[in-house]
């Protein structure tokens, strides 16, 4: 395969992946924005949101005071932030437009028509009159382009590039997901101990909502059977390979999808991969916490990106 | 101003009003259909289209928020429909046409016989922008040149008997003509919103063609190649025709390359690929001559590969089209197609010529000042509609524009008689009215010569308008050759 198709494609998946990620952390904000708290503690969230995304200065210079509407408006319309929902579908379908010929007709069909609903979307003003709905159909539109891909796709390298865009992406998503809501955490690491019954409650609400975030309430309780915890919500984050959306279960994938690549180059590649589904696989929750969540977050983005540099090393920008 | 067309040659009905045989069952259908009906299936038509995405971007366009600049080629849900025995005579004179196209720029290129002979006079070629001295005495496979050839053909009433209606070749298109995805396109929508259709007409398929193409490319690999590696090269996603690109790549199951995706190595060329590079050896090119090497023709190209010329001038690799293909389709070239047609066939030309003044003969030009009123005045090189003069619908101003060219540059412009196009009944705004209408077949020449019955019909939708080039507001149509 051309190695700038195989950079469309996986680029394609990114973007499709990012975009979904965005709509799902914006979602879990906007809802929680709806519960009683401080305009202070309203304010901490929205720019804990745009420093985890490193945004923060693009936002800053282009709007100035934080505020919830603004911040909206920059993550979701704002085509100057590349991050923004439409920039991320835009750069999706682009991607696509450019390798259609090695897309099924539906796969293509599924991005372009994403596309062109989201301008008819954004034009009636569809996302200010009800977010939550905008925020699911955004959701809705990665869903179908991964069903799509998975149920018409020849399982060849196109895929693989696909499938490898769209782990390493949600990777990186997940774990910068759990670092905001760690860093913004009440009392972190003591809520379970809350006495208090106003206190219970907010962090009740503030680990399930990030549980929502990536569709994991549901799955808590079914694993763990009981009350909420940061350590459980942690640990199933973090190295349940049984949860589509952790981290475990992201480098898993990016393994394997690697496995089906590799050619003469990518042994680093395969090393640095597998090395971080190892630690994943053997790690203990415990540890992790005892050593500090942000440091293993802040360090394990920074090899998923390094892992990044190195597959388009390999595979997408070959030197001749 | 008066734009009502001269009586013409209509494709559905006589002058009598009778409707011709190979249009009788649809027209019967077309009568049953209540118009809410026909309204329907146009939208559906345009919605699908824009999901599938076959639009084409136009230069210098934006809409109204300065971004998409992709638009959809109107399509007409009527069809064009060609009988079994006019197609037979059309493809013949295609095939015949192309080879003898393609026996002229082996001879330029070669010996020159045809200048010798003064058939064609020799500064037509010398002056020619497109001739490529790069390709003198250089040998291609085949001995073909044109692979894919669009001819542009249009029917006007026959000067003497207007009821019979003539073929008349418009335009030979040899370096690298667009439109045939929107053949395939069209037939694939058309069977999707008119089944019912389908079963009542003996239509001729028309969706073999990418496999021909293949077929093509790979009969005029370099001999190394046992099992040719054929791409197809395109300037990149903001061309006006990557759809149709991509669209042909997937359909032949080949790569779809940019330039930056080819290198040159000791004389051949290969392709980046995830597993390393691998050699291309056919390559379908859509991108202009100018653009295919810097190191040969524009240097600030960079839709090309460099060192492709050297790799192509030591038949390590094929290109479809050849480069200099252009020395055969300029206009000022045209009018001595049928001679040449004599020359390397001895046969008499089966399509005709459109009457040609040629702006470089001083009598020609006498006439073609004098009668500006009256013809249709063409940029040697121009193409697509830009740069043309309508004598009868243009403004006083406008012919006097011309004229003042024409005095400084004659051997710049050519003119003929405005045709009047036959017309085909069209779904516009008011209902089914007659619009002009032209055709573009595809000739595809590797070791044989191969025609897929049809082509691209063209339309132009707008009253009484003679200009069909999308890039003017025309459309397309379906074609449909009946079987015999």
């Amino acid at each position: 395969m051309l190695s700038r198709t195989a950079d469309h494609l996986f680029w394609m998946a990114r973007y499709t992946e990012r975009a979904e990620n965005t709509a799902r952390m914006l979602d879990v904000h906007v809802q929680t924005a709806l519960l009683p708290q401080t305009d202070d503690g309203a304010r901490r969230d929205w720019e804990g949101l745009l420093r985890i995304s490193e945004l923060m200065p693009a936002y800053t210079a282009a709007y100035g005071a934080v505020s919830a509407r603004d911040v909206l408006h920059f993550m979701v319309r704002d085509e100057l932030n590349p991050s923004s929902i439409a920039s991320c579908l835009r750069a999706a379908r682009e991607n696509a437009r450019a390798v259609r010929g090695v897309l099924t007709t539906e796969l293509w069909e599924a991005h372009n028509q994403t596309w062109l609903e989201l301008q008819r979307l954004l034009k009636a003003g569809e996302f200010e009159r009800d977010p939550g709905g905008f925020f699911e159909w955004v959701k809705f539109r990665s869903h179908v382009s991964r069903g799509v891909a998975y149920g018409t796709m020849l399982q060849d390298e196109a895929f693989h590039f696909l499938r490898l865009g769209t782990f390493l992406e949600r990777a990186d998503n997940t774990a910068r997901m759990l670092d905001v809501k760690f860093h913004g955490a009440p009392a972190a690491g003591e809520a379970v101990a809350g006495t208090h019954s106003a206190e219970a409650t907010r962090d009740f609400y503030h680990w399930s909502s990030i549980l929502r975030s990536v569709s994991a309430f549901e799955i808590y309780r079914k694993v763990y059977r009981s009350g909420i915890t940061p350590e459980r919500v942690a640990e199933l984050l973090i190295l349940r390979a049984d949860m589509p959306r952790s981290l475990a279960a992201c480098m898993e994938e990016v393994v394997r999808n690697l496995e089906s690549l590799h050619n003469d180059h990518s042994a680093e590649a395969q090393r640095l991969a597998g090395r971080l589904r190892a630690e994943l696989r053997f790690a203990r929750i415990d540890e992790i916490l005892a050593n500090g969540l942000h440091a293993f977050l802040t360090q394990f983005l920074e090899r998923v990106n390094a892992l990044g540099t190195r597959i388009s090393q390999t595979f997408l920008l070959p030197v001749a | 101003m008066d734009v009502t067309p001269r009586p013409g040659y209509d494709e559905m009905t006589a002058a009598d009003g009778r409707v011709r045989p190979h249009y009788a069952a649809y027209a019967r259908w077309l009568a049953e259909q209540p118009p809410e009906n026909m309204a329907a299936r146009r939208s559906q038509a345009e919605l699908l289209f824009r999901r599938v995405g076959i639009t084409f971007a136009v230069y210098g366009d934006k809409d109204e928020e300065g971004a998409g600049t992709e638009r959809l080629i109107p399509f007409d849900v009527i069809p064009r429909i060609i009988p079994a025995h006019e197609w037979q005579l059309l493809q013949r004179g295609l095939v015949q046409r192309v080879t003898a196209l393609n026996r002229f720029i082996h001879d330029i290129y070669h010996g020159q016989e045809i200048l010798r002979a003064g058939v064609v006079p020799a500064e037509a070629v010398r002056h020619n922008a497109q001739y490529r001295a790069e390709m003198q005495g250089l040998a291609v496979p085949g001995d073909v040149y044109a692979h894919v050839a669009g001819i542009d053909i249009v029917r006007a009433p026959k000067p003497g008997a207007p009821e019979e209606g003539e073929f008349y070749v418009l335009e030979d298109n040899l370096r690298v003509p667009s439109g045939v995805s929107y053949m395939l396109e069209d037939r694939s929508m058309m069977m999707r919103l008119f089944p019912e259709l389908f079963r009542d007409h003996r239509v001729a398929p028309v969706a073999h063609y990418p496999d021909l193409l293949l077929q093509t490319l790979r009969s005029v690999a370099p001999p190394h190649a046992a099992e040719p590696t054929v791409v197809v090269l395109t300037p990149g996603i903001y061309n006006s025709a990557y759809f149709e690109h991509a669209f042909l790549a997937q359909q032949m199951g080949v790569e779809l390359v940019e330039g930056q995706d080819l290198f040159t190595r000791d004389g051949y060329v290969y392709m980046r690929t995830t597993r390393g590079p691998q050699r291309v050896d056919v390559i379908y090119r859509r991108i202009d001559d100018d653009f295919l090497d810097p190191l040969a023709f524009r240097a600030d190209s960079v839709l090309g590969c460099a060192g492709l010329l050297d790799a192509y001038r030591r038949g390590h690799v094929t290109l479809c089209n050849a480069i200099g293909t252009g020395v055969a389709d300029d206009k000022s070239i045209y009018p001595y197609v049928p001679k040449m047609i004599e020359f390397y066939l001895g046969e008499t030309a089966i399509l005709s010529n459109v009457p040609t003044y040629a702006g470089r003969d001083p009598r020609d030009l006498a006439y073609i000042i004098a009668h500006l009123d009256e013809l249709v005045v063409k940029e040697v090189h121009g193409a697509g509609g830009y740069g043309m003069l309508i004598g009868p619908m243009a403004s006083r101003a406008e012919r006097e524009r011309f004229a003042a060219a024409l005095r400084a540059q004659p051997e710049q412009y050519i003119a003929q008689p405005t045709l009047s196009l036959s017309t085909c009944p069209t779904y516009v705004e008011q209902g089914v009215a007659p619009r002009h209408i032209d055709l573009r077949p595809f000739v595809l020449s590797g070791r044989t010569v191969k025609v897929v019955p049809g082509g691209l019909t063209r339309v132009a939708l707008r009253e009484g308008s003679l200009v069909v080039n999308s890039s003017q507001g025309g459309g397309t149509k379906d074609t449909w050759v009946l079987e015999p």
